[in-house]
């Protein structure tokens, strides 16, 4: 009898051997998958009953997590709401999470791998699981000109760079919102506000204009063009470009011209440095009629035009269209058609340039610390490409400057500093054009690129909101 | 090593050592099961850490004067899972009680049944003295088994959930199914022990399979028929799988015939068939289990797998190391302080845990058979093993079910899980297998044995220690 004793206890061992491999499969193995499933909803009851890591300026919070006596455990606030919403973004509990709060959400929820030492320290220590904070590169005092520059009812963006290291200084779009609003933990609430707020013109709370909005460059795109044309060998300082009034297509109505005006019918053939202090059309649509679209397109592609960024927000693609006829490659070389942009984008283009041609990946973040402020990353200025080279960005460098001297944006000029820029209108409607200013400054020694764009503006008010709006943000941060 | 474990030490110091320590677990988990959400030295925690420490005491006193050779082991892993068990079915109130403040709290009643449990077990060991005694009853045991298991079909039954397997008694409901499962085992096991030759011997041999003569298997049949037919009019899946298994593994290790196991095990298939077909729960059980991530099946209402998917995201939850008490949320597991309570520990304890649990579970089911293997006579032998096996395959079915490696039956986990009945009938196993390793471990008698049955009538008929003997004649 006690050998089957002894089958019996081999059968109920080889049950919990069963048991323990099916709870280890599920535990262990199947769990990613598990916790990832829709119907879960442990993840949202555990993330927002979590403390999350702040999101920092300059070591304020602009987003943090306190206590509230829901069944929640804790409330997201934002501090500055309407000043950092576009780059916080969200936490909802409804709507998901946008921005910050969504592509750093790893981090400031305490998940991300590389916490797992502090997560194992929390655990024997017995301290409350908590989310680590995102110290952004942002300059508080830059941030809040930025949006005071761009008036209440404007739609627009400002972008400021440091192009030594990519560091986004500020960065600012108007209408703005309280994502407070949509924060809260009653789900009908949140329901209202995002109804109300999608009413408002102009305004998408998902998205970051200065990241994630397309427009037309306009003008700015001739800085694109002139270092196509640098970088060809086909062109130098010395290139006289005929400079008509308008360029006539053979064959069909169109014709594009010069801005009328401007100081570009004083030369019927101008340089390449004249082109750009007037921001003439025709010399640079016959530039690029005679490079061909390939080598804007390859030029642009250089700069950053095509390619996803995350910094870690997510940067979506600038456009300059490909399969083009004559027509349509004059107009995209002048910013017009379908070339469209980000304004972070043309920050790039500007920081690269005084850069030396070197491109840096822009970079939101400065660095990462655990719940006890312990420094646990920070990002390493990172070059993404060679843009032009040192020759071609000192050459551009210099008519930029004598555009700011001379040409369309001595409004931007700071007392005792080079400035380099250019400025741009795009006319795209009915309604206004967008008025652009991108630029650096100093020109021997950049602290600084921006970019600015105001949307859907008379010409006059465009002038006024980019070049002087320049201006004070050189100012602002050279005096820092 | 059967023989050095059962050198006749008394080892009840021992067991005293464990039991602080399987206190300390108890307690420990009742007081972390609260922090941080109510006082932290209540009431409530005083009057589980107080009937856990007295209760668990009073046994170990009990088993100094009238079983001083059993096991030192048992005791001490039964009061660690009742312990952790109560501490999550107090820790599932607050959670409720946050939830809807007009909630009713399980956990002081489960604290009081036990209380009743320990109680009945500490009663048993006293009375009894020596499981031998039960063997008188194995015909009457029967006729109680049938009675239990008739008793919710009367008007005094509760069919609450689908599943007709409850009675209300005065102060709340009772399921005599769990009683009657150890009826049951001391039914097959007086039977089998006394039949056992005569059922292996005066058989017919039909090709490799030796079949008994029908009427010495006729009692056996109709203990079958009455368990599992009225099963099936109560509609328990889980309880009729127990009574199954428990009746296979006692005629397997009546008889050693691997063929009646496979005999059985055709049975299961013809009874799963059967059900199948005829029993719509039965079909939608199985679909839940096989569809369980369909929209369809999760959403369905009764029968949907949304509760067996809920305990899987929990389980997920848990991890490797768990949420910790009261970091989790096992609330959003239906049932999770009975059927489900494995899904919530596995949530808060993690599969480390959970794992120290179920291991827990293998020493007290080894312990068991030990018992089984080492006592003398048949009758404690099968009684033995079929309890321990019968914890054994709770666990598989209940944790089998929660882990979607079978389809998930309603089954309480034995010794944690938020009711009474489970309770006290598993504090009465441990009593029974308590006394059978008394007899199991307690040097040979020196004189006599008054209250029970003289050893000869043993079916076994053979000591113990001449056990490499008859290994060899197998």
């Amino acid at each position: 009898m006690n050998q089957a004793i002894r089958s019996a206890w081999v059968v109920a061992v080889g049950m919990f051997a069963l048991v323990l491999g099916a709870l280890t499969y599920v535990q262990f193995f199947q769990a990613q998958e598990l916790n990832d499933n829709d119907w879960n909803s442990r993840q949202l009851y555990q993330d927002f009953g979590r403390q999350r890591g702040a999101i920092l300026v300059d070591g304020r919070a602009v987003a943090e997590s306190v206590p509230s006596d829901d069944e929640f455990n804790y409330q997201r606030v934002y501090t500055e709401p309407e000043l950092y919403a576009h780059l916080t973004g969200y936490y909802s509990l409804s709507l998901g999470s946008t921005q910050l709060e969504r592509d750093e959400s790893e981090i400031l929820s305490g998940t991300s791998s590389s916490l797992f030492y502090d997560r194992v320290v929390r655990l024997f220590s017995g301290v409350d699981s908590q989310g680590a904070s995102v110290e952004l590169t942002i300059d508080p005092e830059i941030q809040q000109l930025a949006s005071d520059l761009i008036p209440d009812g404007q739609r627009g963006s400002i972008v400021v760079v440091e192009p030594s290291t990519g560091n986004i200084l500020a960065m600012v779009s108007k209408p703005t919102f309280d994502p407070n609003l949509l924060s809260g933990h009653d789900t009908a609430v949140i329901a209202e506000n995002a109804a109300r707020l999608s009413e408002q013109p102009g305004l998408s709370i998902y998205t970051n204009p200065a990241t994630e909005s397309l427009v037309s460059p306009g003008s700015v795109f001739k800085l694109i063009d002139a270092a196509a044309a640098l970088e060809s060998g086909k062109y130098d300082a010395q290139s006289e470009i005929p400079n008509p009034p308008a360029l006539e297509f053979p064959g069909i109505e169109y014709s594009l011209p010069n801005f009328v005006n401007g100081g570009c019918a004083s030369r019927t053939t101008a340089d390449l440095e004249f082109a750009l202090e007037q921001s003439c059309n025709t010399p640079f649509a016959q530039i690029a009629l005679d490079l061909g679209e390939d080598a804007i397109q390859e030029q642009a592609a250089k700069f950053g035009f095509g390619e996803e960024l995350t910094i870690p927000t997510r940067v979506i693609a600038s456009s300059f269209p490909s399969d083009l006829t004559e027509t349509e490659l004059a107009q995209s070389a002048v910013g017009q058609f379908d070339t469209r942009v980000t304004p972070l984008q043309m920050a790039m283009v500007a920081s690269a340039i005084a850069n030396d041609g070197q491109l840096m990946k822009p970079q939101l973040v400065k660095s990462i610390r655990a719940a006890d402020l312990e420094l646990i990353e920070s990002p390493q200025p990172e070059v993404l490409r060679q843009s032009v080279s040192e020759a071609t960005a000192a050459q551009l460098t210099d008519w930029m400057v004598n555009v700011v001297e001379n040409g369309t944006a001595t409004a931007a000029q700071v007392p005792g500093v080079e400035v380099a820029g250019k400025t741009g209108t795009a006319e795209f409607s009915e309604t206004g054009d967008n008025a652009w200013f991108t630029g650096f400054a100093p020109a021997d020694d950049p602290q600084v690129a921006i970019s600015i764009v105001m949307e859907n503006v008379d010409i006059p008010t465009g002038q006024q909101l980019t070049s002087p709006s320049a201006k004070r943000l050189i100012e602002a941060v050279l005096n820092r | 090593m059967s023989d050095v474990l059962t050198v006749p030490r008394s080892r009840r110091n021992i067991e005293l050592v464990l039991l602080v320590l399987a206190l300390a677990v108890a307690v420990g988990a009742n007081y972390l099961a609260g922090i941080g959400r109510e006082e932290p030295f209540n009431d409530y925690f005083w009057s589980t850490a107080l009937t856990l420490g007295l209760m668990s005491l009073f046994i170990h006193v009990i088993l100094r004067f009238r079983a001083k050779y059993a096991d030192p082991v048992i005791l001490p892993l039964v009061i660690a899972l009742n312990g952790v068990g109560l501490a999550m079915i107090h820790r599932l109130d607050l959670s409720a009680a946050a939830a809807s403040p007009d909630f009713t709290p399980v956990a002081p009643q489960q604290v009081l049944w036990t209380a009743v449990a320990i109680g009945a077990a500490a009663v048993t060991l006293i009375l009894l003295r020596d499981h031998r005694i039960l063997r008188r009853f194995t015909y009457i045991s029967l006729i109680v088994s049938a009675i239990l298991l008739l008793l919710p079909l009367t008007p005094l039954g509760l069919e609450i959930n689908g599943a007709r397997i409850w009675i209300s008694v005065g102060f709340g409901t009772f399921q005599p199914g769990e009683i009657a499962k150890i009826t049951l085992a001391i039914f097959f096991a007086g039977y089998l022990s006394t039949n056992r030759d005569l059922i292996l011997l005066a058989g017919k041999k039909i090709g490799p399979l030796q079949f008994p003569r029908f009427r010495d298997l006729a009692p056996m049949a109709a203990a079958w028929l009455v368990s599992i037919g009225v099963l099936i009019f109560q509609r328990d899946l889980g309880s009729s799988i127990l009574f199954f298994g428990l009746f296979m593994v006692m005629i397997y290790v009546a008889t050693s015939r691997v063929s009646w196991v496979l005999i059985g095990l055709a049975m299961i298939g013809v009874g799963v068939f059967v059900a199948l077909e005829l029993f719509s729960h039965v079909a939608l059980r199985f679909d839940s289990w096989i569809n369980a991530f369909t929209p369809e099946v999760y959403d369905r209402a009764p029968g949907g797998s949304r509760q067996v998917v809920q305990g899987l995201f929990g389980l997920a939850n848990g991890g490797l190391i768990g949420t910790g008490f009261g970091e989790g949320r096992p609330d959003l597991v239906t049932y999770a302080n009975s059927d489900m309570i494995i899904a919530a520990l596995g949530e808060e304890l993690g599969l480390i845990g959970v794992v120290a649990i179920v291991m827990m579970y293998v020493i007290l089911v080894s312990r068991g058979i030990r018992a089984a293997l080492g006592t003398k006579d048949g009758f404690g032998k099968l009684l033995a093993c079929g309890l321990s096996f019968t914890i054994a395959l709770q666990c598989f079915v209940v944790i089998g079910g929660i882990t979607r490696l079978i389809p998930l039956t309603g089954l309480t986990t034995p010794f944690m899980s938020a009711g009474g009945s489970s309770l006290l009938a598993n504090w009465l196993i441990v009593a029974l297998l308590l006394l059978i390793s008394e007899t199991a471990r307690r040097p040979a008698p020196t004189g006599p044995m008054k209250d029970s049955f003289p050893e000869v009538l043993g079916v076994n008929g053979k000591p113990v220690k001449k056990r490499p003997e008859k290994e060899a004649t197998r």
